[in-house]
């Protein structure tokens, strides 16, 4: 049975991305024609049944997020699409945004009709600027053949769908520091609640979804809830797509129903097809850089968002990242922590604070000087900047040097001795050969 | 999880360390905590602000729930469990702050804030001895080249709280936050130089800052040398709103009135005479009280605002200079007292006014850059030589060693001491508009003031309006307290969408008893104590209204003429000018 199920993807590469002609061929825009058939209530109704569960990372079931979003009586809302796709070793937006615009903005279409909201943003990172240009062709090739803009197929409806565009920070992703990026303010999150469905965009009320989340919207609501969570788990509707990148045959964007081993994600050869080189595995780095650290042991998990869970695991943004037996751990999660250094937005302590000194103790054990007593400032460290930043950001930033920590508790008490199994560490001689 | 906004009017029952409280539903855990005596501590947090919730050392435990909360950041709800003092909030609180104390200096001795620094009282409340992490403050220069704030980043603990106040309150956006991460930091516009931006000098952001990062250009050492020359005739003026906070720096309640000590205190430090900013105040209402008269009677530009308030006249050189015809041309009683004091005195005096040197003591920052404008020079000298805060007056006095609180009350010297209720009252918001009613109603009827008391305008609120009724004249009159409240006045103004004869705008939030150079510490309660003790002093004043004061009828009788005379045109009345980099 294959490992592959393309649902969301299923045009890429196929279609011609900003042609309505070709999407609407494919069967583009009939899940936008069946939803003006249906109530609001009702298309809410199936994603709910279809336990879609945030695709950005945070996995906050879409359904119960639209639910509140329509309690609210205020308007206008304004629907943001999260485009900022910044995790590194995530690039499954990109595909999906760059090879099949339309189903996003089909998506958000759909979305502005439940909410009946006239405004759609979607804000695409800076670094995609190329693939800007292709969803903005999209939308106006949308808007020519009237399934945005004024009186959408003849329903009175209208929405129309703005471009914005960030300028390369992290933090933009954290749903709040996107709305203030988005209204010209200094891209740091706000403080909640109130909650961004109540306070959103322009202090409106306001839907915030990530780009897979939206584009699954036409799916299920042209295939029915059911039948979008059978292609998964219980728990876990649907599919995901996964990018897998590091030491691994086949790096790239893959759309797997839940439910498939993360060994078949590494080694299938439909999927990551293996190390290279006749390497070995040494752990996998998943959901991002804020994700957890896995390790062999952990292989026979399936892929979804209970078992990973319980497996101390999460699906997170998608990614993959898979690290041979030549990387050191605690190299690793230099670069790790240097890049939360770079992204912290600075506004809270521990964030702003913390990486910089996990950082400095992690050098301190990749060239020797690291004694117990830094081991014991580290797991301080790890529990206040956890449980104590202001938002997701510093709250997951010790994540990866938590899990790895537990895994590979050797390694660590190695370095404290000078030693560096994967030989990255020390120089020849500090190392005794 | 239901979305929904909690309501005032709903009582609701937590418990906090195992003690039950009941409270509405918008308490944050902050304030619940405190109905039971548990002071939470607190560094981003100030009473006054919007909540941040940035430095995170107010965290606490809430049952069920994985992460810690900010006290300060979360209301209560319904049937939650806070633990305040566990050892994962302990840890956590002494980590924070550890991890603050890496980047701060470590040279408290040397600072403006040493022991009364709210960083260093958390540090010492947990006991923070040896540091967990190597000390590595960043060393930025000192900013002080504007002669009125100070602004040494490098002990900035980067809580937003001056940010907050001069974006949100003051809505005069000179600082804000720049960068990311360790780079993060409380800048000006391209790191410029406070005169090469919007700032009006308030100094609210020192009255909020709670470490040594931001404080006033200290002064003390030109007044020593002053003292110290037997060659000078050494003067000083103490504003309104000083005696009611002076007492703090001393260990007194809020709103002490300590008039009598601080004169016998000025005296002790060798002022030559000790006069009063409050007679020069009552020369305002002669002045300013003539100026809206005339400017009624004679077609003139109106409304007429007030302009004792120098961080206000600055705001409105910057941000609505269209308005400027509006502004009153008076001098502020700082600047009339230090024209009279080189001129009138003297003269009465019989002394050489090149050897006086005029100290004024200000609850305010931006009277040390009113002093300083090239045309404040009227008497042929520098009107004012030196201007001190409250807190540098406090600093004089404790570093003469003796007991402020011990002193015997004395009296201001004759003629420039003496002073009516009227006057007092510029000290808090509504003030000034309630002097020259006093007066202004006499004028116009003809008729004695039954009641001198307007307690319509008096209090805290940000905007006040109110009609008055003089005698069948109606005069409209607003007061503002605060830039942003002032906006509001100004911007109806500009829109012609009000018919306002007389406003009088104060820069500072509560106007001067919460100016940016009185005692650190200030808040709401704070001003409202210092503000019952003004309106205390003026009851308690055998005389309440401007033009009834002997020694200002006598100054005109000797010297000035009449209001509005050519002699007063020269000496105190001033013009302005347009700022072209705050639009």
């Amino acid at each position: 049975m294959s490992k592959i199920k393309k649902l969301v993807s299923t045009n890429c590469g196929v279609i011609s991305p900003d042609s309505v002609e070709e999407y609407v061929k494919a069967g583009g825009f009939q899940g936008l024609k069946k939803a003006f058939t249906m109530k609001p209530e009702e298309i809410i109704g199936e994603v709910k049944k279809a336990k879609l569960l945030g695709r950005g990372g945070a996995a906050y079931p879409a359904g119960s997020k639209w639910e509140q979003l329509l309690e609210i009586p205020e308007f206008p809302k304004y629907i943001v699409i999260n485009a900022d796709e910044g995790e590194p070793g995530t690039f499954k937006d990109k595909i999906l945004l760059g090879q099949d615009p339309l189903r996003v903005i089909e998506g958000m279409a759909i979305a502005g009709y439940v909410f009946n909201s006239h405004d759609g943003y979607i804000y695409i990172r800076g670094e995609y600027r190329a693939i800007q240009k292709v969803f903005q062709s999209a939308i106006d090739n949308a808007v020519k053949a009237g399934y945005l803009g004024k009186n959408i197929q003849g329903t009175n409806f209208e929405f129309n769908i703005h471009i914005m565009t960030g300028a390369g920070a992290y933090v933009c992703g954290e749903n709040s520091a996107l709305l203030n990026s988005i209204e010209g303010k200094a891209g740091r999150p706000r403080i909640k609640p109130p909650h961004l469905a109540e306070v959103g965009l322009f202090l409106l009320p306001t839907l915030v979804n990530n780009v897979e989340t939206i584009a699954t919207i036409p799916t299920i609501v042209l295939e029915g809830g059911e039948k979008y969570l059978s292609y998964g788990t219980s728990d876990s509707g649907g599919t995901k797509l996964i990018c897998l990148s590091g030491n691994v045959v086949n790096r790239g964007v893959y759309e797997i129903p839940f439910g498939v081993s993360l060994k078949d994600c590494i080694y299938d050869p439909e999927l990551g097809g293996g190390i290279p080189n006749g390497k070995k595995l040494k752990f996998y780095h998943l959901g991002g850089q804020s994700g957890p650290i896995g390790n062999e042991a952990q292989l026979d998990t399936p892929y979804c968002y209970k078992t990973l869970r319980n497996a101390g695991l999460t699906v997170g943004s998608g990614a993959v990242v898979v690290m041979d037996e030549d990387v050191c751990v605690i190299d690793y999660l230099k670069g790790v922590t240097e890049f939360f250094i770079h992204e912290s937005c600075g506004k809270c302590t521990p964030c702003r604070e913390g990486n910089k000194q996990i950082y400095a103790i992690l050098c301190k054990l990749s060239t020797g000087e690291a004694t117990q007593d830094d081991m014991v400032v580290l797991k301080r460290l790890i529990s206040t900047m956890t449980n104590a930043s202001f938002c997701g950001l510093g709250q997951s930033a010790a994540v990866a040097l938590n899990t790895c920590w537990k895994l590979f508790k050797d390694e660590f008490a190695d370095h404290l001795n000078k030693k560096c199994p994967a030989k990255v560490c020390f120089t020849e001689q500090e190392r005794g050969e | 999880m239901g979305h929904h906004a909690s309501d005032p009017n709903k009582i609701v029952n937590v418990t906090i360390d195992g003690i039950s409280v009941s409270c509405p539903e918008t308490t944050l855990i902050l304030d619940a905590a405190k109905l039971i005596g548990i002071d939470i501590p607190v560094l981003c947090y100030h009473p006054d602000l919007k909540v941040r919730a940035t430095c995170r050392v107010c965290v606490v435990e809430a049952k069920g729930q994985r992460k810690l909360k900010t006290a300060c950041g979360n209301e209560v709800w319904d049937g939650a469990e806070f633990i305040t003092n566990s050892p994962a909030v302990r840890q956590a609180r002494k980590d924070v702050l550890e991890l603050i104390l890496a980047e701060h200096p470590q040279d408290c001795l040397q600072c403006v804030r040493n022991t009364n620094c709210e960083l260093q009282k958390l540090a010492r409340d947990f006991g923070i001895s040896k540091p967990l992490f190597k000390n590595e403050p960043k060393k930025l220069p000192i900013e002080d080249s504007n002669g009125a704030i100070v602004r040494d980043m490098s002990k900035c603990v980067k809580c937003g709280r001056c940010v907050e106040m001069c974006q949100e309150v003051q809505t005069v956006g000179a600082i804000n936050t720049a960068h990311r991460s360790i780079e993060y930091e409380v800048t000006t516009a391209f790191n410029r130089p406070l005169q090469d931006t919007t700032c009006v000098y308030c100094g609210q952001c020192i009255s909020v800052c709670p470490v040594g990062a931001l404080y006033e250009k200290d002064d003390t050492e030109k007044v020593w040398q002053a003292l110290g020359n037997e060659e000078k005739h050494v003067v000083v003026q103490v504003a309104p709103a000083v005696r009611v906070a002076l007492g703090e720096e001393f260990g007194m309640d809020p709103g002490s009135i300590t008039t009598g000590k601080m004169v016998a205190a000025l005296r002790r430090l060798g002022f030559d005479k000790v006069f009063d900013t409050d007679f020069s105040a009552d020369v305002t209402i002669m002045e300013e009280g003539s100026e809206l008269l005339e400017r009624m009677s004679q077609g003139g530009v109106l409304p007429l605002i007030t302009s004792c308030s120098p961080g206000w006249v600055n705001f409105v050189e910057g941000f609505y200079p269209e308005l400027l015809p509006n502004v009153s041309t008076c001098k502020s009683p700082q600047q009339m007292f230090g024209a009279l004091v080189k001129t009138y005195y003297p003269q009465k005096a019989g002394i050489d006014p090149s050897k006086i040197i005029s100290v004024s003591i200000m609850p305010c920052v931006a009277k040390k850059r009113e002093s300083a404008r090239p045309e404040m020079n009227d008497s042929g000298y520098r009107d004012v030589d030196v201007v001190l805060t409250t807190r540098e007056l406090a600093r004089m006095i404790k570093q003469s060693g003796f007991d402020f609180t011990k002193l015997a009350n004395e009296e201001f010297d004759d003629p420039m001491g003496i002073s009516t209720g009227a006057a007092v009252i510029f000290g808090t918001s509504g003030g000034v508009m309630e002097a020259a009613l006093r007066t202004v109603y006499e004028v116009v009827t003809g008729k004695e003031l039954a009641n001198v008391e307007f307690k319509d305008i008096r209090g805290l609120t940000g905007i006040k309006e109110a009609e008055v009724d003089l005698d069948g004249t109606k005069v409209k009159v607003a007061i503002a307290n605060g830039l942003k409240n002032a906006r509001v006045i100004l911007d109806k103004i500009k829109a012609g969408e009000c018919d306002y004869q007389f406003v009088e705008i104060m820069c500072c939030p509560g106007g001067c008893i919460g100016g940016g150079g009185q005692p650190w510490g200030t808040t709401t309660a704070t001003k409202e104590a210092r503000m019952a003790g003004l309106y205390q002093v003026d009851s308690d004043k055998a005389i309440r209204q401007s033009h009834k004061n002997p020694a200002v009828k006598a100054l005109y009788d000797e010297f000035l003429g009449k209001p509005l005379g050519h002699k007063s045109h020269e000496l105190l009345h001033t013009h302005y000018h347009p700022r072209d980099n705050c639009k």
